[in-house]
């Protein structure tokens, strides 16, 4: 393992992530837009890992996992600003990236990342034996009937697939509290898929999981379920009202708030205890939202991954200049062309 | 008078319903944060989250209503039905047939639609057309707040599965939520009429499957729905500076269809031109050509509808769905 190598995988992202969301805030990304930042262990530690005839199938979080599997940032940028020259002809978008020549497809309808690893590895089983597939998911998408029934079918077919689901806790804005009962090591199991969790913001842990994971496809011995615990450190998407609540109370939560007070005193609708009971839930999923592990710096991926680095301060800061280097001309090529 | 935004008098509609019946509950992903004012007013039990899981929770939708509730099933998008076609295909839809006409299956299926904020062709199809095929089935999409909340609350009293299409570009609720997300940086083409507008008091049913004349004129009759409505508004305005004048049909149905309506309309211009956002092959726009035709009636047709996968890039984007421009320049084609 060379830690060196996640690290620039994981800052490279970052960085990029960081010059999107100044295009999105500056409006010139239209639409969601959903970042990888605080999974970037995760993405690195699997990535790093994939040799040429290995797929991907993305979910709509896939910026980081394309970067990382070596796709140009400046053909990413382009995509984003809907250029011609962008990696999808601007027609694509974050959520609809695809680049044949890494085997590697996004889709942003939640669950098909199961179905296509299938067929990925199918046809890796079949036409390239000891290539893989993996298939990246959110917690949100194992209630998703396509995705466990791909869980089936990968473990009867002894298919050559790794499962990763990036585990943070939230699907928008809906908590597995909320949506499921039963936990995905038994799921996992269940299904004939052997399970395997680890800390998803420890780049070295993920990276050692997928490591025996991935040797166990390429030899022919089947499917592993990866569970990763991360934080979204910028919520579930751009914008997320959530967040913008607990980070601007003073300013979002007027107009909300309103409308709910005159909702809650309407007459005519439940008991005063169904209507507190719906209060109740509002202001629980505030407080989660205020209370995430995103907010402490120890449950920064990057950073984690960097305090193991400090002892050669000089390579560290070398590399970073080398990085920050390679998106900022990403970043003014993409801007270069937006005047134009 | 009363004026609200598109989705607060779609909101309203239920509100007034589920104070009035007990048995509407509403159920889907997110929704307790969405419709979180019907939350603190109906609580829980009534407003309700659910899984990322459509086929199941869509397929329940359906069976409850066959058992007696009156759900109101939100999909975040009407793109992801995909995942959860069979429960309207060849469930809800064939209930009613299947059972000799005794059992029905009174489930509204709420769900944005369409385009032009840039979240791609994933995200913002229209699919009414496709919906409409299956015998079975009612589809509506308003134009306006007003048609909105009373075809929600006609909707609600329906005896049998309606699907409610909720345009994203009228919705301030998902145009904030998904286009601009807080942005101050970003502008849609939004119709100010289809934003917000007038609604009543108190909300009565409007009649479901029936087009309403929006704009009168002799030339040239404009039939569409949902944005396109105002588009076509818009389009007319211009082709009246031409010299021409346009008529504009809203069929706020796309079934069952107001075929008297469509052809009283065509048969007074003699020329048809359909402004769907919908993919134009095989799909509505098409429809209204035949349901001409087989009534005899003889009339110059065209069509603005969109005729590829809708591209990401907002630019690219305005192309292909339907435009002002392009309304404009294919009336002419017709006189
Ligand atoms: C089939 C389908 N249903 C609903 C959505 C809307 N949606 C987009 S992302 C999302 C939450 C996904 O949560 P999770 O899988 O945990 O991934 P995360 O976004 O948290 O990374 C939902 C419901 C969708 N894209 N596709």
């Amino acid at each position: 393992m060379d830690l060196w190598l996640l690290y620039s995988l994981m800052k490279k992202s970052r960085l990029f992530e960081e010059a999107v969301t100044q295009l999105w805030e500056d409006g010139l990304i239209s639409g969601e837009m959903h970042l990888g930042t605080g999974e970037e262990a995760i993405i690195a530690g699997v990535v790093s890992q994939l040799c040429p005839g290995d797929a991907m199938a993305v979910d709509h979080r896939g910026s980081a996992a394309f970067l990382m599997r070596g796709v140009d940032p400046t053909l990413l940028l382009h995509e984003m600003l809907g250029h011609e020259d962008g990696l999808c002809g601007g027609q694509g978008g974050h959520m609809h990236l695809f680049s044949k020549e890494h085997l590697a497809a996004t889709s942003g309808i939640i669950g098909a990342v199961g179905p296509a690893a299938l067929g990925f590895a199918l046809a890796a089983q079949t036409l390239r034996p000891g290539s893989i597939a993996v298939a990246f998911f959110g917690e949100g998408a194992m209630n998703q009937g396509m995705l466990m029934e791909s869980i089936n079918l990968a473990a009867l077919w002894n298919l050559p697939v790794l499962f990763v689901c990036k585990d943070d806790g939230w699907a928008i804005t809906t908590q597995p509290g909320e949506s499921t009962k039963s936990g995905m090591g038994e799921r996992a199991c269940g299904l004939g898929v052997p399970y395997v969790g680890v800390d998803g913001l420890d780049v070295e842990q993920v990276w050692q999981a997928t490591r025996q994971a991935i040797e166990r496809a390429r030899s022919g011995n089947g499917p592993t379920f990866l569970h990763a615990h991360c934080v979204h450190l910028e919520g579930h998407f751009l914008g997320l009202i959530l967040l913008r609540i607990t980070r601007a109370p003073l300013r979002e939560l007027p107009g909300i708030v309103g409308a709910l007070i005159r909702s809650f005193m309407h007459p005519g609708g439940g008991s005063l205890r169904e209507r507190i009971a719906g209060v109740r839930y509002i202001l629980s999923s505030i407080l989660a939202t205020w209370r995430d592990p995103r907010r402490y710096s120890t449950n920064d991926p990057l950073e984690r991954v960097q305090t193991a680095l400090v002892s050669n301060p000089a390579r560290l800061k070398e590399l970073d200049s080398r990085i920050e280097a390679e998106i900022s001309s990403a970043l003014a090529s993409a801007q270069q062309e937006v005047v134009a | 008078m009363t004026t609200m935004n598109f989705s607060e008098a779609i909101d309203d509609a239920l509100a007034q319903a589920m104070s009035e019946d007990p048995r509407i509950i509403l159920f889907g992903e997110d929704v307790p944060m969405l419709r979180r004012n019907l939350l603190v007013r109906f609580g829980p039990k009534r407003v309700r989250a659910t899984p990322i899981s459509e086929s199941a929770f869509l397929g329940a939708g359906v069976a409850a209503a066959m058992a007696g509730l009156r759900p109101v099933v939100e999909l975040y998008m009407v793109d992801f039905l995909g995942v959860s076609m069979d429960a309207l295909l060849n469930q809800a839809s064939k209930l009613e047939t299947f059972s000799g006409g005794k059992w029905t299956a009174p489930v509204v299926v709420r769900a944005p639609c369409g385009g032009g904020y840039g979240d791609g062709g994933q995200h913002e199809q229209s699919l009414w057309g496709w919906l409409a095929h299956i015998p079975g089935l009612t589809v509506i999409v308003p134009s306006t707040p007003e048609d909105a909340g009373g075809l929600m609350y006609a909707a609600l009293q329906h005896d049998g599965p309606v699907v409610f299409l909720e345009h994203k570009l009228l919705s301030e609720t998902f145009l904030e939520f998904l286009g601009s997300g807080g942005r101050l940086t970003v502008q849609f083409d939004v119709p100010a009429e289809g934003r917000r507008g007038p609604v009543p008091h108190k909300w009565k049913p409007l009649p479901i499957g029936k087009a309403v004349l929006r704009r009168e004129g002799r030339d040239v009759t404009l039939a569409s729905l949902g944005v396109g409505v105002h588009r076509a508004l818009e389009a007319a305005e211009f082709l009246e500076k031409d010299g021409v004048s346009a008529s504009v049909l809203d069929l706020r149905t796309v079934s069952p269809l107001d075929k008297t309506a469509l052809c009283e309309a065509v048969a007074r211009t003699g020329n048809l031109l359909v402004v769907d956002e919908d993919y134009e092959g095989f799909g509505l726009s098409g429809e209204l050509s035949a349901v001409v035709l087989e009534a005899g009636i003889s009339c110059k047709y065209a069509r603005v509808c969109t005729q590829t996968t809708i591209p990401y890039a907002r630019k690219m984007e305005d192309q292909v769905l339907p435009n002002v421009n392009r309304i404009r320049t294919t009336a002419m084609t017709l006189l």
